[in-house]
């Protein structure tokens, strides 16, 4: 039996949701058994998990979890795996999965292997296969214990909505949470937070001062991408640091990174080399990050970046 | 207050990643090791700081090896009092946790600050398991905190934001950006690290059944497709058509 811990934001279910529970069934097909899901606190629709292979849906519904909590919810999760006799339990690499999996692990005397971005079966046998060293290299582990814990990189499969419900199953008993006390959230709103976004328009010194960053937003809002930066960008106060990726920032890995005045050195492509596809925009055709990009623009940002808005609006247009 | 920093041995990020012994392992020769950055420049020196206004004592733990001694002295150098080190390799997270959390029982900590993850394995998984296995609450990517008679008040990096929370210590926390700034050890620390003590101590039994079947480079990208910097509509088509992207 697999377990997938369903994660929700504003009380619907989150698209590494989705994607999770798509890997859950596939690989609960082939290895002869079922997955089913467990969703945490607030949720309007839990049945929509169904679309995704999943049969099955529990919903703990209370006040008491409608916010994290490391107790709480690890409470909840090892209850309802040792119930249902879980061999595997999955989880998203998020906030939360980050404050819970080795915890879960613990807890349950399972096996842990965090921050995988894919699974397979062979003869029999699950596959984890998790990106190391900033993703300049690749590991397959195996595991001989009899339960595992691993939690998956959002955004590493690729998945799609299928048709059916799954059959929620209410638990709306308290829980104990923890000492701890929540005093407040600040999330920016409106945008797709970073680790989330599929598409990424980001920028680093060449831009020469916070003031030019107008072309910048305008081939985002055009897009309906995420604005991310360069560290020595965030450093200097030029954009706020929940926009720096790389090594010491955030790890993303969108369908579309688009680097403009970016040089690409070492520990800023740590974060974003696993992007599906890279554009680099540098005025340098020596610039290292060429090497890493998919596809390249050798020219002065300051023209190249409204053309391409202009190109993307042509497109919408047309489209 | 004593203060417990977790502190770990990687490959500096520009060193070059190749694997031997077919494929299983990572090859160290040549290499160049550094203390874990969020080790090095959040996690030990917010506790430096924690120790400078309310007293008591900084203690650093690594599981490994004798070749990671240089990167406890460094600790040291920083302004650590004094250094642990578990004599074992450090085979996996939960290995490595049960041994720090063997070392906390005994010892007795306000707080056990880990790096959010190595930059090598980049794991995320110690510093929850040792909160776990210490029956703690785990504050993971701590980018500030502020104490005062055993509470903290902490913000924790989530998606788009932070959260702040607000706990009595004992706890155990993740570091990151944020939470403190990076100090470079000068000359007086340096020489006062080789006074001060770094106990070799033997590891716990502890195990799991995971292993490592080979490592992998990733596919060769292939070579960056030019496109003319006037014809922004061609590589729209391209981001289209063969990308298939938008
Ligand atoms: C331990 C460590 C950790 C680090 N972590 C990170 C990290 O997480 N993230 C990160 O980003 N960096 C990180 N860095 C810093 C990193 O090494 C680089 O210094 C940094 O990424 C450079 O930022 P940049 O590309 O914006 O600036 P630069 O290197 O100055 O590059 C600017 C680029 O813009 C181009 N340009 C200039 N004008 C124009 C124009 N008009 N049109 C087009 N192109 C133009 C230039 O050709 C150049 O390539 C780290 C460094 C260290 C030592
Ligand atoms: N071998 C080790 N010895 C001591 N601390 C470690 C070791 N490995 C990891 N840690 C700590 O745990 C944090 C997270 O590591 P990881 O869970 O492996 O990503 C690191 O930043 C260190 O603070």
């Amino acid at each position: 039996m697999i377990l997938v811990f369903a994660e929700t934001k504003d009380g619907k279910l989150k698209k590494n949701a989705f994607e999770l529970s798509s890997l859950a069934s596939k690989i609960a097909a082939e290895l002869s058994t079922q997955a089913v899901a467990v969703v945490v606190g607030a949720c309007d629709q839990p049945q929509e998990i169904g679309k995704y292979g999943i049969s099955k849906v529990f919903h703990y519904d209370n006040s008491s979890l409608n916010d994290f909590d490391d107790y709480a919810y690890r409470d909840v999760i090892i209850g309802l795996a040792e119930e249902i006799g879980a061999h595997l339990i999955l989880l998203s690499h998020t906030a939360i999965g980050k404050a819970l999996c080795g915890r879960l692990s613990v807890r349950y005397k399972a096996d842990c292997i965090s921050a995988i971005n894919g699974l397979s079966v062979e003869s029999g046998q699950i596959k984890y296969i998790k990106p190391v060293f900033s993703g300049k290299a690749f590991a397959h582990y195996s595991s001989s214990a009899e339960r595992v814990v691993a939690s998956l990189i959002p955004n590493s499969v690729s998945f799609s909505a299928g048709e059916g419900n799954a059959e929620v199953e209410n638990r709306s008993d308290a829980v104990e949470r923890s000492a701890v006390e929540i005093i407040k959230r600040d999330v920016i709103s409106g945008t797709v937070p970073l680790p989330e976004a599929e598409l990424v328009v980001s920028a680093g010194r060449g831009m020469k001062g916070p003031e030019n960053w107008g072309i910048v937003d305008e081939l985002a809002d055009i897009l309906g991408a995420t604005t991310a930066c360069s560290r020595p960008v965030s450093d200097t106060g030029w954009r706020p640091h929940h926009e720096h990726v790389g090594q010491t920032g955030i790890a993303i890995r969108p369908n579309l990174y688009i680097a403009i005045g970016i040089s690409g050195a070492i520990q800023h492509l740590a974060g974003v080399n696993n992007s599906k596809v890279i554009v680099v925009i540098n005025k340098d055709a020596e610039a290292p990050f060429f090497k890493a990009a998919d596809y390249g623009v050798c020219g002065d940002l300051f023209e190249v970046v409204p053309k391409l808005t202009e190109a993307f609006k042509r497109f919408k247009a047309e489209n | 207050m004593n203060i417990l920093v977790c502190v770990s041995k990687t490959p500096d990020t520009t060193a070059k990643v190749d694997f031997i012994g077919d494929a299983k392992k990572y090859n160290e020769e040549g290499k160049q090791f550094i203390m874990n950055p969020y080790d090095e420049w959040y996690a030990l020196v917010r506790a430096m700081e924690l120790k400078e206004s309310n007293g008591g004592e900084v203690t650093i733990i690594n599981v490994g090896p004798a070749s990671n001694d240089p990167i406890l002295r460094k600790g040291l150098a920083i302004g650590a009092d004094k250094a642990i080190r578990v004599d074992a390799e450090d085979t996996d997270a939960f290995f490595v946790a049960s041994q720090i959390a063997a070392y906390a029982v005994d010892n007795g900590f306000d707080l056990i600050f880990c790096g959010k993850e190595t930059i090598d394995y980049n794991g995320s998984l110690v510093g929850s398991m040792v909160a776990e296995l210490l029956n703690q609450p785990f504050i993971s990517y701590a980018s500030k905190m502020e104490y005062t008679d055993g509470t903290a008040i902490v913000n924790r990096d989530i998606e788009g934001g932070i959260e702040v929370l607000k706990l009595k210590t004992p706890f155990v926390l993740s570091a990151a950006k944020g939470l403190a700034e990076q100090r470079i050890p000068n000359m007086r620390g340096i020489m006062m690290a080789k006074r001060k003590p770094l106990d070799v101590i033997p590891a716990v039994d502890a195990g799991s059944g995971l292993s490592i079947e080979k490592f992998e480079l990733p596919a060769d990208k292939g070579s960056v497709k030019m496109v003319d910097p006037n014809d922004m509509d061609e590589l729209v088509r391209l981001l289209h058509e063969e990308a298939k992207i938008i």
